[in-house]
């Protein structure tokens, strides 16, 4: 089997094995929906005392609301992505199996966590957009190009996210229970990626920082693209910068973590 | 015979306690066993739920009001919201993981001891840490209530510990009743957090800032707006939502007891029709 097609087998074995999952998937709906409407409320309140605060419009801001719990669960940006899985092996042990199979332990739980990702986008991302393009005033492009570029950019998304998650999992090599690690990524990624408010309504040098760091790529970035609010090839560049720089380092504390098994097995 | 009818209810009652007690003591136990990790959870617990409230800070770092109301307004609403839900957590939190037990079929071992199924649902893996989120609520409500421009009358103090331990009640219902419906659905305890979670998130801003239905939904169906939203409004002198009468302010404590009565059969039910999956 080449192995191009060994990983497409594995993000397809991701795919189906969260699509089993039906109750949890219509109930993880229902939750991005009901949070989807809290948001959207206090966002409205908010852009009817400053109207185009940081740049959007009312019906701007409402996407973003609806993007951000599209987007939620594939990126994980609240957890709950293959990292729990990959922490979980590491500390039982069960990691010296993945290490003996002929195949590279990144990119193998890159394609688990693709197909997830892909999984999750569709079956709980879908809806609760369609749900709130449906009943609030929505600001969507209808020129193709721009949904091609926003397309663009969701991978370099997952890239980015999965980057974050695959050191955060790797962690568990040194720290054997890598949960505390885990809680403060989690709290880092859903306050940095703007899950909570817009990162351009971030006041003064804080915007700044928290539009330099690699949280910025998951939604700010793919949300601006959509908006009209950034130039697709200099955010396909920062995604991808951050992208390589977080995979590199994951390659390298992978290579030092695997030495670590090697001498703890002999 | 009233004596006969009510005697057994109420053993069940203090032996449902005893057991909650027993068990959560011995989870305290085991978690005090790793003190450093004790205090780093309860830590994260605590900038956990912060980052909402560093949320509207941020918010208002922009905007002067939020749908008419002042920062110091919504911080006791946030405040309220947060420590009534944050002791729901805390004592009966666990709740969400009985679909788990249902699948997992771990479920039997609680039926066949001889303790409230309940208790021992209620009071397993009880943690400690999140006392965080507790303390975090506390601290916003006392700053909330340092700024708050209201005229406290007896009426308006004696209401401030009612309204929390009834809207900490309400939202150990809400655990409850979800916990029933996983009896049903097993892998859909998501549903419950939108509920929980969505429902404190909710009330940590005013109803001006919600539609009309919307905060009919959480007066009328699932009577959320008891925890904090119309006593804190009668404590603030602030209109009520949907044109409320005035005494609504009061009515927290007999919600709750109809809140919690509606779960604990709701629960009756759901453990009626359990089977186990057998392993």
């Amino acid at each position: 089997m080449g192995a191009g097609r060994l990983y497409a087998a594995v993000a397809a074995g991701g795919f189906r094995r969260y699509a089993t999952y039906r109750a949890a998937t219509a109930a993880g709906v229902f939750t991005n929906t009901a949070f989807g409407l809290i948001l959207v409320y206090t966002y409205l309140a908010l852009w009817d005392v400053r109207p185009h605060l940081g740049g959007y419009d009312q019906a701007q801001a409402v996407t973003y609301v609806w993007l951000g719990q599209a987007f939620l669960a594939a990126l994980a940006i609240g957890g709950g992505g293959v990292e729990d899985e990959l922490m979980e092996r590491i500390r039982t042990g069960d990691i010296a199996v993945d290490l003996y199979r002929p195949a590279d332990l990144q990119l193998w739980w890159l394609s688990a966590d693709a197909g997830r990702a892909m999984f999750q986008l569709l079956g709980r991302g879908v809806l609760p957009f369609v749900f709130g393009a449906l009943f609030f005033p929505v600001a969507l492009p209808s020129d193709p190009l721009v949904w091609a570029a926003f397309l663009g950019a969701v991978p370099l998304a997952l890239l980015v996210g999965f980057g974050i998650r695959f050191l955060v999992a790797l962690s568990a090599f040194w720290l054997l229970d890598g949960a505390g690690v885990a809680q403060m990524a989690w709290l880092a990624g859903y306050f940095c990626s703007g899950m909570l408010l817009p990162l351009n309504v971030f006041p003064g040098a804080l915007g700044e920082v928290v539009r330099a760091l690699p949280w910025s790529s998951l939604l700010q970035a793919p949300a601006d693209i959509l908006l009209g609010h950034a130039d697709p090839l200099g955010t396909y560049v920062f995604q991808g910068a951050w992208a390589v720089a977080l995979l590199a380092a994951g390659r390298l504390v992978q290579s030092a973590a695997t030495r670590r098994v090697v001498v703890q097995g002999g | 015979m009233a004596e006969s009818t009510a005697g057994p209810a109420g053993n069940r009652l203090v032996e449902g306690l005893r057991a909650y007690r027993l068990i959560a003591a011995m989870w305290i136990r085991s978690t005090m066993a790793y003190r450093a990790s004790f205090v780093m959870t309860t830590a994260g617990s605590f900038v956990a739920t912060g980052l909402d409230f560093v949320t509207i800070l941020l918010m208002f770092s922009r905007v002067d009001a939020l749908g008419g109301y002042a920062l110091p307004e919504i911080a006791f609403l946030y405040g309220l919201s947060a420590t009534a839900f944050g002791l729901a957590d805390l004592a009966i939190g666990s709740m969400d993981r009985l679909g788990r037990r249902v699948r997992d079929g771990t479920l039997d071992t609680l039926l066949v001891r001889p303790a409230p199924v309940l208790a021992q649902v209620a009071a397993d893996r009880f943690a400690l840490r999140r006392l965080g989120r507790v303390t975090q609520g506390v601290l916003v409500l006392g700053w909330a209530m340092s700024r708050l421009d209201v005229d406290w009358t007896p009426l308006k103090l004696l209401l401030m510990p009612v309204m929390v331990v009834s809207g900490c009640a309400i939202f150990c219902a809400v655990f409850v009743a979800g916990a029933a419906f996983q009896f049903v659905a097993q892998d859909a305890s998501e549903v419950q957090n939108a509920f929980t979670y969505g429902g404190t998130t909710l009330l940590q801003y005013p109803p001006t800032v919600f539609a009309k239905e919307l905060v009919r939904g959480v007066t009328f169906v699932l009577p959320l707006a008891f925890v904090n939203w119309l006593p804190a409004l009668y404590v603030l002198g602030r209109p009520y939502p949907l044109d409320l009468p005035r005494w609504t302010a009061f009515a927290p404590p007999l919600v709750a007891v109809a809140c919690c009565a509606l779960a604990g059969a709701a629960w009756r039910v759901g453990l009626r029709s359990y089977r186990s999956t057998g392993n």
